[in-house]
């Protein structure tokens, strides 16, 4: 079961990828488990979360093939 | 139609889903830009060239030689001159058929409300998350659509706020950020650096959603966020809907007046450790073995400091970690004066016992009147 983490604005360098593919999380809750763990700094980072193109409010249940958009705000203009 | 000037806008409407009705629309439109800089200008000039009626400029600053790369309404004789003026005078006299109104004010809850309800449409070109969400606050409330857009290094979103889609539904900045970052965990254009034209494509990208919603031709982005990424032209676009655990919009426009919106975004006022300084004052310390005088701008930046001895500490490294310091009285400084309170902040955590101070201002507007102290 693979899900598709893409990254925007400073995630990016954050995590040092654009997009990462992750293999049996059964729902968003678990992704962040897993990248919280591999990357503390996410921590104090600001982002919203959409599930296949739909902003998400709370823990989604995931499947094979669907994508998780983390992204945060921009300021700059 | 008796007066427009059908020649100039003729190859636009030349378009049959524009048409001299669509330029009606757009010559008797009220457009209000706030933020005459990196997406500003780009805002403004293309929708000067298209003939909508009337435009409105905000903004406080003036223009900076850092500003040239991507604010491409301003010249070389334009540096240290309010942008809004400038913006509006170079507006005008490209196209004489519009007008231009120029304001030149930091934007307030109070005026903003003044100033939104004479307009049809606002255009969110501002660059920090205060602003952000106080034109966010009063277009909602006054029922205004607003045309946001913001930048992060490569990367663009832009949106259609409080336009309500086929069903009647309709969103708001809060719909998708309800809070607000802390103070320094996102960049801006100052601190992370922007390719000119990235601003000039999202830029125009608000422009273009401005003509749409105006005239009714193409699909505007109501209720969806696009991204845009310059460097590889990827875009991925969200659906949008309103905060289901909900809204956390002032309840009514007394509320909105009252609201804080530099506290709300973690913008702290003046610190007892932390004291904003005047340029006299700054150069009495100057040469003063007891204070360390720290440079938070990033590598690279222009003016040159050299008047005086300091060291170089940009805001990036001091978020990173937090340096050893032995003075026990530390002054900053950095383009604006906004920087430098940040690190003050961010430093006063640190070391509490400590005295910081910030010069107003930064050396942008100082620059040319530091006491010149000969040092290694």
């Amino acid at each position: 079961m693979k899900v598709q983490i893409l990254l925007f604005g400073q995630l990016t360098e954050l995590i040092g990828e654009t997009h990462l593919d992750l293999y049996d999380v059964a729902d968003t809750d678990a992704v962040f488990s897993y990248l919280l763990a591999k990357y503390p700094s996410l921590k104090h980072a600001d982002y919203q979360v959409a599930v296949d193109l739909e902003i998400i409010q709370g823990n989604t249940h995931l499947t094979t093939g669907m994508t998780v958009a983390l992204m945060p705000p921009f300021s700059g203009g | 139609m008796d007066n427009i000037d059908t020649a100039r806008y003729q190859r636009q409407i030349l378009l049959k889903e524009l048409g001299t009705g669509g330029q009606c629309k757009l010559s008797t439109a009220k457009v209000l830009v706030i933020g005459a800089g990196g997406l500003g200008c780009p805002i403004l000039q293309y929708l000067a060239a298209a003939g909508i009626g009337t435009l409105g400029v905000v903004d406080h600053d003036v223009v900076e030689l850092s500003n040239l790369h991507r604010q491409i309404l301003y010249t070389m004789t334009d540096i240290g001159l309010p942008k809004a003026a400038c913006a509006a005078a170079r507006l005008q006299q490209f196209n004489p058929g519009i007008t231009v109104i120029p304001y030149q004010l930091q934007l307030s809850n109070q005026n903003a409300v003044a100033i939104i309800g004479k307009f049809d449409i606002v255009i969110d070109g501002s660059d920090n998350f205060p602003t952000r969400y106080m034109i966010n606050d009063a277009c909602a409330l006054l029922n205004k659509p607003l045309i946001y857009g913001a930048l992060s290094v490569s990367e663009g979103q832009v949106s259609v706020f409080n336009v309500p889609d086929s069903t009647g539904a309709k969103v708001n900045y809060r719909d998708v950020f309800p809070t607000a970052p802390k103070p320094g965990e996102v960049l801006n254009c100052a601190e992370a650096g922007v390719l000119g034209v990235l601003p000039g494509i999202i830029g125009t990208m608000q422009a273009a959603e401005a003509i749409k919603l105006i005239t009714g031709i193409g699909t505007p982005l109501i209720n969806r966020l696009l991204i845009y990424n310059l460097y590889t032209h990827h875009t991925y676009q969200i659906n949008l809907k309103a905060d289901q655990t909900g809204s956390s919009l002032p309840a009514d426009l007394p509320a909105f007046l009252s609201m804080d919106y530099n506290w709300f975004c973690g913008i702290k006022p003046a610190d007892e450790g932390l004291k904003e300084i005047s340029l006299t004052k700054f150069n009495t310390i100057l040469g003063d073995e007891r204070y360390t005088i720290i440079d938070v701008r990033e590598y690279g930046e222009l003016p040159e400091v050299t008047a005086f001895k300091h060291i170089s500490i940009p805001l990036s490294e001091l978020r990173e970690e937090i340096p050893l310091i032995d003075s026990d009285q530390v002054v900053l400084f950095c383009q604006s004066g906004i920087r430098s309170v940040i690190a003050g902040e961010l430093l006063l955590e640190s070391y509490p016992d400590k005295r910081f101070y910030t010069l107003k201002g930064g050396i942008i507007q100082n620059n040319d009147s530091f006491i010149y102290i000969n040092n290694p």
